[in-house]
């Protein structure tokens, strides 16, 4: 069960009340519970069957996705694979076709927004307006869904995004207006006001896609604590090597369906990378962090092939040949 | 010296957000107040500030001095009014101004250059040709509320390209719909035989605040304070659209309703104005603009201050427009004109960049 994260605002009792771990999952709220599963595994995130296509082309294809309290979850895939319509599917950005997205046990669907913005936050990949906020300006933000109407952000709150700017390493421009940043210092200060909605999920897209390697690892490093605390994260990645050390377990999407899913170990084979991402690659334990590493060696020869090998380690959670499906949509592009 | 004034600025931006709008309402508001008693004691009669200071306390009821009838009367029935539905118009032009730069992400975005005016002045002038305005009093303002309203979503839905708005499409959409609207204006002046609606209708063409009476102020300032408490109160679903709607969304804010929302107030506002003065341009690009090179974006504090210093920008505008050729009277849409053009020309030189971009 998720420990009480030691930041909780106590401004607005309906998200204390939320926040309080003991509160949950024994408090059933007349909702009938998903599964049987033991009440110390329920999910705080659990997606469904999850469907949406755009021009009748399908991003995401039956999607299921579960996510514990303490639980950092990777979801790597090629370009395209889905992983971002995922995510914003689960945040409510985007309304989904079919399926069902339960936080905390209840249906997304029947939450209303601004309660969803106080359970979950979401680390947008690019923001493109930011409008000449400051970058403190930016992180204070993060408390509008903790305020009612009639309030404004008090001492309280100031701390709190004072704090979130100090874990990302983001304090040093906090007068700074957003324009004047770098995209990877853009997207710690995006981190920073996630940390400071102070969400029980956070879901981060591509997170480190802008960061030098040092942050990179500090910010990685940053979330794992998190999740160490109780948080729930549900982060795409696509450096495989830091989707292996730091999640506990991967998602491997493509083509809009989940193509397999478990502990790094088992997702991350050198069959499945080929078969996946169309790369050679050799899978070992990094001896000075004793990670799972990858190394990418060529693109494949067998990528341009009809059949890539490995087809028979596949075995998608739903029944299908993944592969197949795989490589039925690259003779498609081809 | 100048480096104090800048720190002090800096300084000013960090502050906490109620101090912000205490201290930025606290200096507008006095300001407020004094150009008011100016602009009552300026005019063919002028009347010392003194006199027109105790007028208004004696009319609260507080009799400190001294002062003539006539000067009672000239303050109470001419100056007052017209000076309190000035700057109800600042208020609302203000404010509109500021909401949909947000809206539109787009600093150009003003009720005057995209057309919400001219929607509300066309309501203005066929509630007058049909004689409607003359049965009862609100159908001025609901009939240029709905011609702003309806304008404002014309313009919307014209230059929102998957949620975006690029500068360029925005202001094209702004200049066919204020050509379009002035076109079936024209066209019903022409055909209107009627001499005093005729003249009525005049009026709305060139924005003032001549003769502007108690009954204008019923009109106008109470829903002018409304729209402008709702667009205060959705200010910060506003700072949170301006950074996108997927932004906004995952923060929380339901998209559709409060942009419906945001637009109708500032229409709402706009048609209250255009109702009671006529076009006054570019008083919504001049204000929130200025005002965000210090406040910072966060609409929190610039929607309530755009407010005051619309009001001062008005009467102050309008004061120099009656006062500048005496006897005669220029009207104060023309003096916003030759302030606003040339402030929008140096934006859009600013801009450039982006005008051109997508």
């Amino acid at each position: 069960m998720s420990k009480h994260r030691p930041s909780v605002s106590d401004r607005n009792n309906h998200a204390a009340e939320q926040r309080a771990g003991e509160a949950w999952p024994e408090d059933a709220r007349d909702l009938p519970r998903q599964g049987q599963a033991k009440p110390d595994h329920s999910p705080t995130v659990e997606a469904k069957a999850l469907s949406f296509s755009v021009n009748a082309k399908q991003l995401l294809d039956s999607v299921d996705l579960r996510a514990e309290s303490g639980q950092f979850v990777g979801l790597i895939g090629p370009n395209g694979a889905g992983k971002t319509t995922l995510l914003r599917s689960i945040s409510n950005v985007l309304s989904y076709d079919q399926g069902s997205v339960r936080l905390l046990g209840e249906e997304l669907d029947k939450l209303p927004a601004r309660h969803v913005a106080e359970i979950l936050a979401l680390v947008p990949q690019i923001a493109p307006y930011t409008q000449g906020f400051t970058a403190f300006e930016l992180v204070l933000m993060g408390r509008y869904p903790h305020m009612g109407r009639f309030q404004v952000e008090g001492k309280e709150d100031d701390g709190i995004a004072e704090r979130a700017m100090r874990l990302t390493e983001t304090e040093s421009f906090a007068t700074r207006t957003l324009e004047t940043l770098s995209g990877g210092e853009r997207q710690r200060v995006f981190l920073a006001r996630a940390i400071a909605q102070q969400p029980r999920v956070l879901l981060l897209d591509e997170p480190t896609s802008n960061l030098d390697v040092l942050h990179q690892l500090k910010i990685l490093t940053l979330v794992r604590e998190l999740v160490d605390d109780g948080l729930t994260a549900v982060a795409a990645i696509h450096d495989l090597n830091l989707a292996a050390r730091f999640c506990d377990r991967l998602v491997l999407l493509a083509d809009g369906e989940v193509q397999t899913e478990g502990v790094p170990e088992d997702v991350l084979t050198a069959e499945t990378i080929e078969a996946v991402f169309g790369v050679e690659a050799a899978v070992y334990r990094e001896p000075a962090t004793g990670a799972l590493a990858i190394s990418l060696i060529a693109a494949a020869e067998s990528a341009d092939v009809e059949a890539p090998v490995g087809s028979e380690v596949m075995e998608a959670p739903s029944g299908k040949p993944a592969v197949a499906a795989r490589s039925e949509a690259t003779s498609g592009i081809r | 010296m100048l480096y104090a004034g800048v720190s002090g600025l800096r300084g000013y931006r960090q502050m906490r957000v109620s101090a912000r709008l205490a201290i930025g309402a606290a200096i507008l508001l006095a300001l407020v107040l004094v150009v008011a008693l100016i602009s009552l004691s300026l005019g063919p009669v002028d009347i010392p500030t003194s006199h027109v200071a105790a007028i208004i306390l004696s009319s609260i009821g507080f009799d400190v001095a001294e002062f003539a009838r006539t000067e009672q009367l000239v303050i109470d029935q001419i100056r007052l009014p017209r000076i309190i539905v000035g700057a109800s118009v600042g208020m609302a032009l203000g404010v509109a101004g500021a909401t949909m730069q947000g809206l539109f992400r787009n600093p150009m975005a003003d009720p005057g250059i995209i057309g919400v005016s001219a929607g509300g002045a066309l309501g203005a002038v066929i509630a007058i040709a049909t004689g409607t305005a003359a049965l009862f009093f609100l159908a001025l303002p609901v009939f240029a509320f709905v011609g702003a309203m309806a304008a404002a979503f014309l313009v919307y839905g014209i230059a929102a390209v998957g949620g975006r708005f690029s500068m360029a499409t925005l202001l094209l959409a702004g200049v066919a719909v204020n050509a379009f609207l002035g076109a079936i204006v024209s066209a019903i002046i022409i055909v209107l035989p009627d001499n005093e609606a005729l003249r009525e209708i005049l009026f709305w063409l060139a924005g003032g605040l001549d003769s502007r009476s108690w009954e204008h102020v019923r009109i106008a300032t109470p829903l002018i304070v409304a729209s402008t408490a709702v667009l205060l109160l959705m200010s910060r679903d506003l700072n949170l659209l301006m950074l996108g709607d997927d932004e906004a969304r995952s923060m929380g804010v339901r998209v559709g309703a409060t942009r419906i929302v945001l637009l109708a107030a500032a229409a709402l506002a706009t048609g209250a104005a255009v109702a009671v003065s006529g076009t006054i341009a570019f008083v919504g690009l001049i204000i929130p603009h200025t005002l965000r090179l210090v406040l910072g974006p966060d609409n929190r504090v610039l929607i309530p201050l755009s407010a005051l210093a619309g009001a001062v920008f008005v009467i102050l505008a309008d004061t120099v427009a009656r006062t500048i050729i005496e006897p005669a009277e220029f009207r104060v849409g023309i003096l916003t004109a030759f302030v606003g053009a040339p402030f929008f020309i140096l934006l859009l030189i600013k801009n450039k960049r982006q005008v051109y971009s997508l």
